[in-house]
């Protein structure tokens, strides 16, 4: 009995990730190398080229939401960085009230917290129609429907993702190593760019994980922010989905998002020189 | 040293100066749920009322959409603290032949994306006739909090001291009546915060549940679905409230917390 108890203990929760992580997985692939259409049914042919075709019609998109992601992640880098550094550096015993300010906006609606940013970015809404009113921004300014618009609420939702990994990572750093490095004639710049800096890397590295991932395949913030000209790969894959019901197409695109996505993440963690990107991830 | 100090004042002002950035959209949100708007939009300021607070439900498939949103949120929280936790326990405890396994099925899905989770539910649920309800949203969202409750109640168990479950048992004590008057209550602080992570990620979910929804429709589903007619001020008001609630409990937990250590 007591032999069997882990397994008793694990059975539910392993089954349900199997049935509804993994099965899923397998059924999608099956669901890409299938022809029909919606109203006889899809079935089973091996066309790969659908991968081909979907990819045809949506490299456009699929580039974009690539180059999206990496601009997002490489703004939260430079403007989260400072932060969690001046907080587990000099944030003293208020360090769990500045990342609870920090994490304020997850008490709010992702959903609601983009629709905000259209509302107070609106063409003639509170901050722009009072400048226009004063004279200050000519009449046809605009930022909504502008890749400034998407990346910008791209940067703004996942912040915080890259904040707290970086502040994890930097708050291990013994204040004394550097003043070590400083009692050895290392300039400020000189400490930071030689130990800081290298120490905080495992935080950066989980933080540009957890957030290039996500705003990459993140579709509100497009469809909200965006307008008609900045579609991202996941408002396609939501497209065919549930409007045009193209499974195949759908399946296609997801799969080889995710691909993309896996061999980035690998492709990262190769050129980081971290020897396992699990673990890295996971702490 | 003038230099150093200058500096970190420059980077104090910078911090607090993103910290107004991330809240601004909330202040948007509260503001705009008081305001007394005419048209049809409600873009521009018109002037201070309550009257959105006294017609909080007067928009009926709105109000379906938050009950909806409420009642998945806390059956999906109870399926997976209680599967999260016993994962949790079997993995932090215990040697078992699976365990390699299911820690990379406990990773893989904290990592997929929404995006393909949502993507490939469909998939099966389509391949397999499954019919798209509550049900199936109910499945998807259990799907995406059980890896972050499973992490942190493994994260307290192996922080614990297992002389003390030994001692129970030593005092005759069964293996349940261990469990559950030693092992449960040293556990419950991570279950807890499982239990609130579980339960914000649930009722906030809107790539996920968009694909496996079927014709029930969740508060965000609703609200990205008025997007192109126009927000009205009812939404801004179910936002504060929820808001408002979620930063008391977050705080009343601290202050426990903090009492207790």
């Amino acid at each position: 009995m007591r032999r069997l108890t882990p397994y008793l203990l694990a059975l539910p929760g392993w089954m349900w990730l199997a049935i509804f992580l993994v099965v899923p997985m397998v059924a999608m692939a099956s669901v890409s190398l299938q022809t029909g259409n919606a109203y006889d049914g899809y079935a089973m042919t091996f066309s790969f080229s659908n991968y081909g075709d979907a990819l045809g019609r949506y490299s456009t998109q699929l580039l974009r939401s690539l180059v999206y992601g990496a601009l997002a992640t490489a703004a939260m880098l430079l403007i989260g960085y400072p932060v969690a550094y001046w907080i587990a550096f000099k944030g003293g015993d208020r360090k769990s009230m500045y990342l609870f300010l920090l994490l304020l906006p997850f008490f709010v609606s992702f959903v609601l917290r983009t629709i905000s940013w259209n509302f107070l970015l609106a063409d003639n809404g509170i901050l722009f129609g009072t400048l226009k009113d004063w004279g200050l921004l000519p009449d046809d300014f605009h930022v909504l429907a502008t890749t400034l618009a998407v990346v910008g609420g791209l940067t703004y939702n996942f912040l915080p993702f890259m904040i707290l990994p970086i502040y994890v990572a930097l708050e291990r750093v013994d204040p004394r190593v550097v003043e070590a490095a400083q009692d050895l004639y290392a300039t400020r710049v000189g400490a930071f760019r030689r130990v800081v800096l290298p120490l905080s890397l495992p935080g950066v590295f989980a933080g540009v994980l957890m957030t290039f991932v996500p705003a990459t395949a993140d579709p509100i913030n497009a469809q909200i922010l965006g307008g008609t000209g900045n579609t991202m790969i996941g408002n396609n894959i939501q497209t065919e989905y549930l409007v045009n019901l193209d499974y195949p197409t759908a399946s296609a695109l997801s799969f080889t998002l995710m691909a993309v996505l896996l061999v980035g993440i690998f492709a990262y963690a190769r050129a980081l020189g971290t020897e396992n990107v699990l673990e890295a991830a996971a702490r | 040293m003038r230099r150093g100090a200058l500096g970190d004042r420059l980077l104090h002002a910078y911090t607090w100066l993103v910290i107004v950035w991330l809240s601004a959209p909330i202040a948007v949100m509260i503001l705009f749920g008081f305001n007394d708007k005419q048209s049809k939009s409600n873009t521009t300021w018109q002037g201070f009322t309550l009257r959105w607070y006294a017609e909080l439900f007067e928009i009926s498939d709105l109000t379906v959409a938050l009950r909806n949103s409420l009642v998945i949120a806390l059956v999906s929280t109870v399926i997976t603290v209680v599967l999260g936790t016993m994962l949790g326990l079997a993995l932090g405890r215990h040697r078992f032949r699976a365990k390699g396994v299911t820690n990379f099925l406990v990773f893989a899905a904290i990592s997929t994306p929404e995006l393909v989770m949502g993507a490939s539910l469909l998939s099966l649920f389509v391949s397999a006739n499954v019919p798209r309800d509550a049900n199936t949203v109910i499945i998807a969202h259990v799907l995406f909090s059980l890896s972050f409750v499973v992490v942190t109640v493994r994260a307290r168990i192996v922080t614990l001291d297992l002389s003390l479950e030994e001692a129970a048992r030593d005092l005759g004590a069964t293996a349940w009546g261990t469990f559950r008057q030693v092992t449960l209550p040293s556990i419950m602080p991570a279950v807890m915060a499982g239990a609130m992570l579980s339960f914000a990620l649930s009722i906030d979910d809107y790539v996920v549940t968009s694909f496996v929804n079927g014709s029930t429709v969740t508060f965000p589903l609703w609200i990205v679905g008025a997007v192109k007619t126009g927000i009205p001020p009812q939404v801004n008001v179910m936002g504060t409230l929820i808001f408002g609630v979620g930063v008391l409990i977050a705080v009343a937990n601290a202050v426990v917390a903090r009492r207790r250590a």
